[in-house]
């Protein structure tokens, strides 16, 4: 028997007791007016909603928050039961609270596999068994021997794990017997289930919607959470003031945010270079020029660039670009100077997303080029201008706002963008002012500091997150502002 | 009366005809114009010519692969000792105890194809996979009365000889590698002369499991595969039904008040927010925080739902716009309740543009990479296609984008080449799930 049954098996209980309501519900309904259905209030259908969401929305919202809650709240009992003596020199409450959690989920482990009955677990001594040994031999692997005060905390939180497990089956179970049972009992003809059934579903309706805010929410508390946890592990001056960045997984890094910016802002201005020009006189040729045949041809197949997942282009700047700028540039290359050394380098990558960003530029200026009236290039022309003092002289600055909204966003993905810089720019944080050279983004370092080997709790680690919040607020602020300034611009026209 | 056409006294008189010097210098600036704009417009294309020109020329190679075909006498003194067929003695015989019938083998085909060369048998067999003894050990293993017979076996070739086949490797370019030496390929052009060493399609890199660094021969892209499927089951099993419900509420219901306005505001963010954050989410919540297994397809598809989310809502809320609003009141005015006008009436005439913005978000979940390497995807994790629908979802994955990664991190030319044969399939899934998109929207779409 296991400790605790598994969530899934009570999601099934609660979608097979739903459903049995719905009919129970329908019929009960349709019984109460005596088999017309033109006595009811409402259509049939709704009795048996009536009946399922009712046993169904509140214990699952119960269910959802319970088990979102419940890891939280044990894991501060638990956590504040440790004896401060058990803390090392060096150690934090959480890696200890983390060796507390490896051996509670291997007790379970050995529990499964049979090393231990459910009772010998309680009764557990660490100064009597030696707990790594038996660990291992299930497959868990312990740093150090298992200290009784840690011995005694693990159990703990299994023993509340698993009551609480228990309780919440119990709790929710109850809660949709007692929502089946009361709006069973309330079924007959002249109840207003349609009324309640809308509602409800409104309110589902309203719940889809706040996820959004929820999501936003979640990235900005779980960023902000791990960065203060930063914060409190590594001067915040160096962070934002230092210039040098240098972790070390052994402690006493210098993590500055400052080379990285430089980096990300360095490599994005590249990329603009390369998308702005082409996308912008991409889409003006396309909207003032071209020819209805030109323009659905070279349209969609511009836009195939920005359909292309980033890993392409990522390997495409790592294996054939970088290699050919290396041979034009790199010690005996084409062009007889050696100015680059490695093949991946600011330019690389610059001009590799620059090319992603192109159909990015033009279809957003495209549009912007579109929406300017046709009566002020009517105007132009009849003044004498040509096509493209018109272009220049009244439709761009007419449509200059939404062109500076267009290379806003351009930019705000240039700075976010991941794998085209993990794969093409370089490791290298420093402060050069050469395109050729390697330089390392704020989006590569978040990859590579949490998909190393380091520990969770190291402020090397940690830093992801700060790196995290920074990307999110940077390109939050370049998003509000293109919003912003195309609403603006909009207004004008329309 | 003044007089309006009162030129300067020292213009020179000229023709309408003639064209001056200011009219061929705005004429010539207008022709400048016109051709930047040609300039970029060919500058896009071509960039996008190279691109598939690179994927292609790069990732054809891969779904071939080489093989050597050998006949192997599996002698039972070697593999059953005891000669009882026990599996559990046969399965004490290590893979190197299989190496010896390999180069056996070859020297038997040397011998029967009256080749000369000077090589010793051992640099023969070196022109197989490191994994050839295991895969002949595991065709043992399934059939144990096979010993003391001989079979042909095809063997993969080692990932230098299938690259010397491909023109990847040269002689020039193997000077300085200890994995073989030019006797080896003098060796293998004979036997591919002989018909022994051949190039074939390879249905496994289609259908396999991604192999370690020293094999990059035997890497297929299989598993991955069902990792990105499970991922977009989720995706598409949670994002759909969330982002209509949320789209509903957002374009019928809601009420213009400051909360609506929160949430607008909030969802136009999301679209716009890096996708590596959302894998720092990802892992701070889902991982850290809900203990979901690490590298899991069923986190990575959540992930991927907050991600597609904001891209299924903004069209569905397009698509419902554009239900006139008399759809609404015939319905109301025949006594359907709000409720009702949507769900019976708006929603199913938007269907159409719904689920073409939810294959296009689909698309775009599935080439997304950065999210993934936060949560663990990555790696040489998966060697065997899960076995049930939970275990698709639950046990450690990687995804296509991932592998195609993986591979790329590897800098070895063998996995250039299956990265840029992943990005093939990749493709293939991407234009085919768009091209569905354009189709459907072409064919269902009404216009009012």
């Amino acid at each position: 028997m296991p400790a605790t049954w598994p969530v899934s098996w009570l999601v099934l209980i609660l979608l097979g007791l739903s459903v049995i309501g719905y009919f129970l519900g329908r019929q009960r309904a349709l019984a109460s007016a005596g088999g017309d259905s033109r006595l009811l209030h409402s259509l049939p259908n709704f009795y048996g909603m009536n009946v399922l969401l009712s046993a169904l929305i509140p214990s699952a919202v119960v269910l959802g928050a319970w088990v979102l809650i419940q890891p939280m709240v044990i894991n501060s009992a638990v956590s504040s039961a440790i004896p401060a003596e058990v803390i090392a020199e060096g150690s934090s409450r959480d890696l200890v609270m983390s060796d507390v959690k490896r051996v509670a989920e291997g007790l379970e482990i050995a529990r499964e596999s049979g090393a231990v009955t459910l009772a010998e677990i309680r009764a557990l001594d660490a100064t009597q068994t030696d707990i790594r040994a038996l660990l291992a031999e299930v497959g868990v692997a312990l740093g150090s021997d298992v200290q009784p005060a840690i011995l005694k905390a693990a159990q703990d939180y299994r023993a509340m794990s698993i009551t609480g497990s228990n309780a919440m089956m119990i709790i929710v179970l109850l809660i949709a017997i007692v929502g089946f049972g009361r709006s069973y009992a309330r079924t007959h003809h002249e109840y207003r289930a349609r009324n309640i059934v809308e509602r409800a579903v409104l309110a589902l309706l309203i719940g889809a919607a706040s996820l959004a805010i929820l999501t936003t929410v979640g990235i900005v508390l779980s960023m902000l959470f791990e960065t203060v946890n930063f914060f409190g592990l590594h001067d915040w001056k160096d962070f934002f003031f230092g210039t040098v960045w240098a972790p070390n997984f052994r402690g006493d890094s210098e993590l500055a945010i400052f080379p990285l910016l430089w980096g990300t802002l360095y490599i994005s201005v590249v990329a603009l270079f390369v998308a702005v020009p082409i996308g912008l006189f991409a889409a003006i040729y396309l909207s003032e020029y071209a020819s209805k045949a030109v323009r659905g041809f070279a349209k969609p197949l511009l836009e195939i660039l920005a359909g292309i997942p980033t890993i392409v282009y990522g390997l495409f700047a790592l294996v054939t670009f970088g290699p050919f700028l290396l041979r034009m540039f790199g010690d005996g290359g084409v062009l007889g100077v050696n100015w680059m050394t490695d093949a991946r380098s600011v330019a690389t990558a610059g001009i590799v997303m620059g090319i992603m960003l192109i159909p990015f530029v033009s279809s957003l200026s495209d549009d912007i080029i579109n929406a300017v009236p046709q009566s002020l290039r009517d105007g132009s022309y009849g003044l004498g201008a040509t096509k493209s003092e018109t272009i220049r002289q009244v439709v761009l600055p007419a449509a200059l706002p939404g062109i500076v909204g267009a290379i806003l966003l351009a930019a705000s993905r240039a700075i976010g963008e991941t794998m085209i810089v993990v794969l093409g720019a370089g490791a290298i944080a420093r402060l050069s002012t050469n395109p050729l050279d390697a330089l390392t983004t704020i989006t590569t370092r978040i990859v590579s500091q949490l998909t190393g080997d380091g520990d969770f709790a190291s402020p090397e680690t940690l830093v992801a997150f700060a790196l995290g919040l920074t990307l999110f607020v940077l390109t939050l602020g370049l998003n509000v502002l293109a919003l912003y300034i195309v609403r603006k611009y909009r207004e004008q026209y329309e | 009366m003044t007089d309006v056409s009162q030129t300067p006294q020292n213009a020179p008189k000229t023709s309408i005809h003639t064209v001056d010097a200011r009219t061929k210098k705005r004429n010539a600036a207008e022709r400048r114009f016109k051709a930047y704009g040609i300039a970029a417009i060919t500058a896009g294309l071509l960039v996008l010519l190279v691109l598939i020109g690179t994927i292609l020329s790069n990732g054809l190679g891969a779904f071939q692969q080489t093989f050597v075909t050998l006949n192997v006498e599996l002698l039972e003194s070697k593999l059953d000792k005891k000669g009882e067929r026990n599996l559990e003695d046969i399965k004490k015989v290590s893979t190197f105890g299989y190496a010896p019938l390999l180069k056996t083998a070859f020297e038997e085909k040397v011998a029967e194809l009256e080749l000369e060369t000077g090589l010793k048998s051992k640099d023969m067999a070196a022109i197989l996979s490191k994994s050839a003894a295991a895969d002949l050990r595991n065709h043992v293993l399934e059939d144990p009365s096979r010993i003391g017979t001989t079979v042909e076996f095809t063997f993969l070739a080692n990932s230098r000889v299938d690259g010397y086949l491909k023109g990847r490797v040269t002689r020039e370019s193997i000077a300085n590698d200890k994995k073989i030496s030019a006797a080896q390929l003098d060796f293998v052009d004979m036997m591919v002369a002989a018909g022994v060493v051949k190039k074939t399609f390879n249905i496994d890199f289609i259908i396999g499991a991604d192999a370690s660094d020293q094999r990059p021969e035997a890497a297929g892209i299989g598993v991955a595969m069902m990792g990105s499927f499970f991922m977009m089951l989720v995706v598409l099993l949670l994002a759909l039904p969330i982002g209509v419900a949320a789209s509903i509420y957002l374009e019928e219901f809601a009420p213009k008040n400051w909360i609506t306005d929160l949430i607008e505001v909030n969802i136009s963010n999301l679209a716009a927010v890096p996708s590596i954050v959302f894998g720092i989410l990802g892992l701070a919540v889902f991982i850290n925080y809900m203990h979901l297994p690490q590298s899991a397809p069923l986190v990575g598809g959540l992930v991927l739902t907050l991600m597609t989310l904001p891209t299924i809502i903004i069209s569905t809320r397009a698509s419902l716009k554009a239900v006139p609003p008399s759809i609404r009141d015939a319905a109301l005015g025949l006594g359907a309740s709000k409720m009702q006008s949507v769900f019976h009436h708006v929603l199913p005439l938007a269907a159409p543009g719904i689920l073409t913005g939810t294959i296009i978000g689909l698309a775009q979940a599935l080439g997304e990479t950065a999210p993934l390497l936060l949560i663990g995807m990555i790696g040489f994790i998966a060697s065997n296609a899960p076995d049930s629908i939970s275990a698709g979802l639950l046990s450690p994955n990687s995804a296509m984008p991932a592998q195609i990664y993986e591979w790329a991190k590897r800098a070895e030319p063998a996995f250039y080449e299956r990265a840029w044969g992943g990005i093939i399939i990749l493709l293939i899934f991407l234009v085919t799930m768009n091209t569905i998109a354009v189709i459907l929207r072409r064919r269902f779409e009404r216009r009012w």
